[in-house]
């Protein structure tokens, strides 16, 4: 267990629709005495846009991130978007493995006036990492002063947390590790907060986030059926750690019932707002008045928040 | 060989038709439909390698036809890894009712295989729909790359050859 602070990567995500998330980390982190410092001047990671259009422009954005960590002094870089938190990890890799992202690296970090970030200097974490390393589920359990006991949770991870494998060397390294065909590390965190994780057989199906502009149809129902097969599981809530997946199954949720009349009741939530609350946080002070999925019956209900 | 045409409309209206009955009616025939799902997944993993001009193999991976189809699949395309767990999902749910001894869980197992074949079945057959689009992860990729991304390389590589001004000349705009 280390509690020694880390660089805060928020990315824009949790600026925008997701910040409830970006609220729930940093209130997360505090309750349990864990530091968080936001990068300087932070820029986007590259996410989707850049990297389709030019992947190297989007190495280089991620690795002025990673070098302003390492200008700041620190080691470690958390992310808690699944983008950025893939994105950064891809950069690292490809600094690693390839000299034409090494060559591109130098010469717009030199154009823009900064060391060029080394691969190997810094390591980015995502909450989930960082929270199972940090505090553990042991040290969790020990500070839970409001049991999510009785909460049925499907756990999404969305896609970009575990995938393509190859930028997560880390994983897939047996007990203790994170694994990329069935992520657990946001199931053993919230069953340390007294949670009954129910078993998800799409933890890390598509949401069709990528698709909710270009072919809403096809996200909509992509989303109607995580919902309607966390219900099938006998979820109340589906626990998120992406603000992609979360808003993608926020608002589909309200599109399925509208556009196709399916309604469903299953709750959306933060994984991050949920150990809030286990750690006695008020509902308002992790966000969840920000959510569109308006949990604040269920968690009433439940004694939460 | 498979069918040419993409059978998605007919699968999904099975798999719906599946996911609306009780698991206790599901149950006298789980076996059954355990290996019907198996099947429609393999049908829809067909229809995406005979769309893009493969054979679909006859082989199996790990004792299943439906892994196989997928490592065929991704082996051409690294982003169709992206539906690798629901192909194993759907292995490990027809193993569930194979193995299971309780009629009702058993139930329970088929309609829950079903919703996972359901998001295979959206995903991939919602990825043919709009092939043109592009790619999983990245919806606009392809017109990017035809409209956008080769003045931008173009200008890359200009600016590599000849500094700012040369990129100028070729459009470069973004990196500066």
């Amino acid at each position: 267990m280390t509690n020694r602070p880390v660089a805060y990567y928020p990315g824009c995500a949790l600026e925008g629709t997701g910040h409830a998330y970006h609220r729930s980390t940093k209130e997360l982190a505090n309750a349990l005495g864990l530091g968080l410092v936001e990068l300087e001047n932070w820029n986007c990671c590259g996410a989707m846009e850049v990297k389709n259009i030019d992947p190297k422009l989007q190495t280089y954005l991620s690795a002025r991130n990673l070098a302003i960590s390492e200008k700041m002094g620190f080691e470690t870089v958390m992310a808690p978007c699944n983008g950025c938190y893939h994105n950064l990890k891809k950069a690292e890799y490809d600094l690693t493995h390839d000299k034409t992202s090494q060559e591109v690296v130098e010469r717009l970090s030199k154009k823009a006036g900064h060391a060029a970030y080394r691969a190997g200097s810094v390591r980015t974490l995502h909450v989930l990492e960082w929270l199972k390393e940090a505090i553990g589920e042991e040290g969790l359990k020990a500070r839970v002063k409001n049991s999510l006991k009785g909460l049925k949770v499907a756990n999404y991870y969305g896609c970009m947390y575990t995938r393509p494998r190859h930028i997560f060397p880390e994983k897939d390294k047996g007990p203790g590790s994170e694994s990329t065909s069935k992520p657990h590390f946001m199931d053993d965190l919230l069953a340390a907060a007294g949670a009954e994780n129910v078993e998800y057989p799409l933890k890390t199906a598509c949401c069709g986030g990528a698709h909710t502009l270009s072919d809403s149809d096809t996200s909509t129902k992509l989303v109607l059926n995580l919902l309607t097969t966390a219900e099938a599981c006998g979820a109340d809530v589906i626990a998120t750690e992406c603000p992609t997946c979360h808003s993608g199954l926020e608002m589909h949720q309200v599109r399925a019932e509208k556009v196709l009349g399916r309604k469903t009741t299953v709750k959306i939530l933060y994984f991050t707002q949920l150990l809030g609350m286990a750690l006695g946080l008020s509902a308002r002070k992790v966000g969840v008045h920000e959510n569109i999925s308006d949990s604040r019956a269920l968690l009433k209900a439940r004694g939460l928040g | 060989m498979a069918e040419a045409s993409p059978p998605f409309a007919e699968i999904s209206a099975r798999l719906e038709w599946i996911i609306a009955h009780d698991p206790a009616e599901l149950a006298p025939q789980a076996q059954l439909y355990a290996a019907e799902l198996l099947a429609l997944g393999e049908r829809i993993l067909e229809a995406w390698l005979i769309a893009h001009g493969i054979q679909p193999t006859e082989a199996k991976s790990e004792g299943f036809r439906l892994l196989a189809l997928h490592r065929q699949g991704a082996a051409r395309d690294p982003t169709f890894n992206a539906c690798r767990e629901s192909c194993r999902e759907l292995v490990y749910h027809y193993n569930l009712v194979r193995a299971s001894s309780e009629p009702l869980q058993a139930g329970r197992w088929v309609r829950l295989g079903a919703m996972v074949a359901l998001h295979l079945a959206l995903f991939v057959g919602g990825k043919l729909e709009i092939s043109g689009l592009g790619e999983f992860c990245c919806s606009s990729r392809p017109l990017r790359q035809n409209e956008v991304c080769s003045t931008i390389t173009t200008a890359t590589q200009a600016e590599a050859r000849g500094g700012p001004a040369d990129a100028d000349r070729a459009g470069l705009q973004l990196a500066r």
